[in-house]
């Protein structure tokens, strides 16, 4: 039988209820997860995504390499961090020139965390100018 | 919610409208369970399926989808009309009460059960029963918000809490359950065209001077003007006003209503982005995708359905050459002209609390110590786990009278079912994470529509066999199963198979406020395809 080396305690990333976790690691794999009961969320409680839907964590599909595409519909290629970013920054400063700051929008993410979603609407507000910024809230 | 998970069995009655708890958010229907079967409570469910509630309810009001506005007011109608109202509730803590109380009187029972097909005597119980409750608790979800009349619809629920002096303590309120884990906090965040972070407006001048000073930026470089939603903006890209999108964490290409208008336009869009730990429909039609990192990976906060900001802590190491998230958008912010600096999640907290005043109070550090409810003002608070408990946020709760509308798009000869769209038990969103988890897929490994008993005897179909669902802009194949969860005349399908993408079919009418578009119903066909076989 597998035994953890480390006890990770954190939140559940599918739904809106916030059931408090421990993910149970062993050699940095996350082969357990267990409902946490010093909570009045879930008090010990899972469902079955919360308790056995993690193998996308450590899915062989998981993106470990900026791509560009350079033509719509071509095969995208793996690039640096420095080529993707300068790309992005420098067309997105090249349609705001062009087009103003409105002609750019921003989705943030339901499933991203509260620091991420601040910085990007603020990204968005303050170094863009622009107030599209909306989720799948609606959704 | 304006109420805590933990309050939920302290109600006596439990009026849940619009949403499949048990299948969207089971822990929390753990709750209702208990309340029902522990406790005594009597739970009424308003809506059309059959779904695992109605095990637990004493009164299933099975309406019409999109009849809600007319069940509702007519329990209003027949709580003023028995007395049953508040009286010293709707004097201290309300206004515009007459104008409700003018508005309902035409919805009777009667007229109700002839738009709704709720028979009039059921109505009158549940309005009897929630009236009458020493402590009533209403919960909705997406069943209440993504019609034509959404906003209508929750206002609706909220005179009828109002009435009845339910809300401002245990056991009551109004308690939308938001779906996903961090939607709560994205909205609280200024994920959202109107406001900055803690629901300030971006069109007054006094906010958007205090984010100036507390951004160290020039007053006029924020935007007094609203932006647009995310179904204005796949216009507006059609429109050729929208030329630029940066899409974090999103899969708009399976969640959006309409697929083929949302393919066209990100067709067009000059130039789109993904960050994103997949490739999925969105990605695989950017210019550029950034890889960021999973939960499992990052250090910060989600904030749940019950307004709780949790920690969510970093387990293990992300894959090679991807980058947390917080840090490509302030290296981006960077070759974009900002002088901003972080240490961390931690620090990018501390300057979101000090311009929010419902966060004010917290910090990583507190968080340390359990999870905190806003609004959470100054650093010795305790959190608030009831809101409206002396006053409501305006002062006083405002009556707001609404009418009854029929969804945008009804049946006819050619689309005589109605489709109403949702998620089941084993499945998540979009399907980015949940279908890359062998052991859910095979629970659920492929596109279902529900079709009830006597419509597969007239379509000549059983479980199993593939059918063409169509409407007036797409069609899917998916695999019938014959059930009698959804009512006849309606069929049920779930948007999380990419393959069979339900958003092909459903309509992009929108709520006008809100701009949700009105999944639950959509006008379809069934044609059996015998020769058909499904992978």
């Amino acid at each position: 039988m597998l035994h953890a080396d480390r006890l990770v305690h954190t939140t559940c990333p599918y739904c809106g209820v916030g059931c408090q976790i421990d993910l149970h690691l062993h050699d940095g794999v996350i082969f357990r997860v267990a409902g946490r009961y010093d909570n009045k969320v879930n008090f010990g409680n899972l469902c079955v995504k919360g308790r056995f839907g993690y193998d996308y964590v450590h899915s062989p599909d998981r993106l470990d390499t900026p791509l560009i595409r350079h033509r719509r519909r071509a095969e995208p290629q793996p690039s640096g961090w420095d080529e993707a970013l300068d790309l992005v920054a420098g067309r997105l400063e090249a349609i705001r020139r062009e087009h103003g700051p409105e002609s750019i929008a921003v989705l943030v993410s339901a499933k991203c965390t509260n620091e991420e979603n601040y910085l990007l609407q603020k990204l968005a507000r303050a170094v863009i100018g622009t107030n599209s910024v909306d989720h799948c809230a609606r959704l | 919610m304006t109420n805590s998970i933990s309050d939920i069995v302290e109600a006596d009655v439990l009026l849940v409208v619009g949403s499949n708890t048990t299948e969207t958010h089971p822990v929390l229907s753990l709750q209702m369970k208990a309340a029902v079967r522990k406790h005594g409570a009597r739970l009424i469910l308003l809506d059309p399926r059959r779904i695992e509630l109605a095990g637990f309810a004493y009164l299933h009001l099975r309406n019409r989808p999109g009849s809600d506005i007319a069940v509702i007011n007519a329990m209003v109608n027949v709580i003023i009309a028995e007395g049953l109202q508040d009286r010293s509730f709707i004097e201290a803590r309300t206004e515009n009460y007459p104008t409700l109380a003018a508005a309902v009187e035409g919805w009777t029972p009667e007229r109700a059960e002839r738009i709704s097909g709720v028979a009039a005597e059921d109505i009158i119980q549940a309005a009897r029963l929630y009236a009458e409750a020493n402590a009533a608790a209403i919960f909705w979800a997406m069943g209440i918000t993504q019609h034509t009349s959404g906003t209508d619809n929750v206002k609706a629920l909220s005179n009828l809490a109002l009435l009845c002096g339910q809300i401002g303590r245990p056991g009551t309120g109004l308690n939308p359950l938001r779906g996903q884990n961090n939607v709560q906090g994205a909205c609280d965040m200024g994920g959202l065209p109107n406001v900055l972070p803690g629901y300030q407006a971006v069109t007054s001048e006094e906010v958007r001077r205090k984010f100036a000073v507390g951004w160290g930026i020039d007053f006029d470089r924020l935007s007094p003007k609203p932006g647009l939603t995310v179904t204005e903006i796949m216009d507006g890209i059609l429109e050729g006003r929208i030329k630029g999108l940066f899409i974090l964490g999103e899969n708009p290409m399976l969640s959006d209503p309409n697929l083929n208008h949302v393919e066209r336009a990100l067709g067009e869009v000059e130039f789109l982005v993904a960050q994103d730990i997949f490739v999925n429909e969105t990605g695989a039609m950017a210019d550029v995708v950034l890889p960021g990192v999973s939960f499992a990976e990052k250090l910060g906060t989600f904030t749940s359905t019950e307004r709780r900001v949790q920690l969510v802590r970093p387990a293990i190491e992300p894959p090679a050459n991807a980058r947390q998230d917080w840090e490509i958008i302030l290296d981006l912010a960077r070759r974009m002209g900002a002088n901003w600096s972080y240490t961390g999640p931690g620090a990018i907290f501390d300057e979101m609390a000090r311009l929010t005043p419902q966060y004010a109070g917290m910090s990583h550090e507190r968080l340390e110590g359990g999870g905190l409810q806003w609004p959470c003002p100054t650093a010795d608070h305790p959190g608030t786990p009831i809101l409206h408990v002396e006053k409501f946020t305006r002062g006083l709760g405002l009556f707001s009278p609404v009418e009854y509308t029929p969804p945008a798009e009804i049946t006819d000869e050619a689309y005589p079912f109605v489709l109403s769209t949702g998620r089941v038990l084993f499945h998540w969103h979009g399907g980015t994470l949940s279908r890359r988890s062998p052991g859910l897929d095979a629970l659920a490994p492929q596109a279902e529509v529900e079709v009830h008993p006597e419509d597969a005897v007239s379509l000549g179909v059983t479980s199993g066999m593939p059918v063409r669902v169509s409407s007036r802009r797409g069609s899917v194949v998916a695999a019938v199963q014959v059930t009698r969860r959804s009512p006849p005349g309606t069929v049920f399908m779930t948007f999380h198979y990419a393959e069979a993408a339900t958003n092909l079919l459903t309509s992009d009418a929108v709520d006008p406020v809100a701009k949700i578009p009105e999944y639950k119903v959509s006008a379809v066909r069934l044609e059996a395809l015998p020769e058909v076989v499904l992978q």
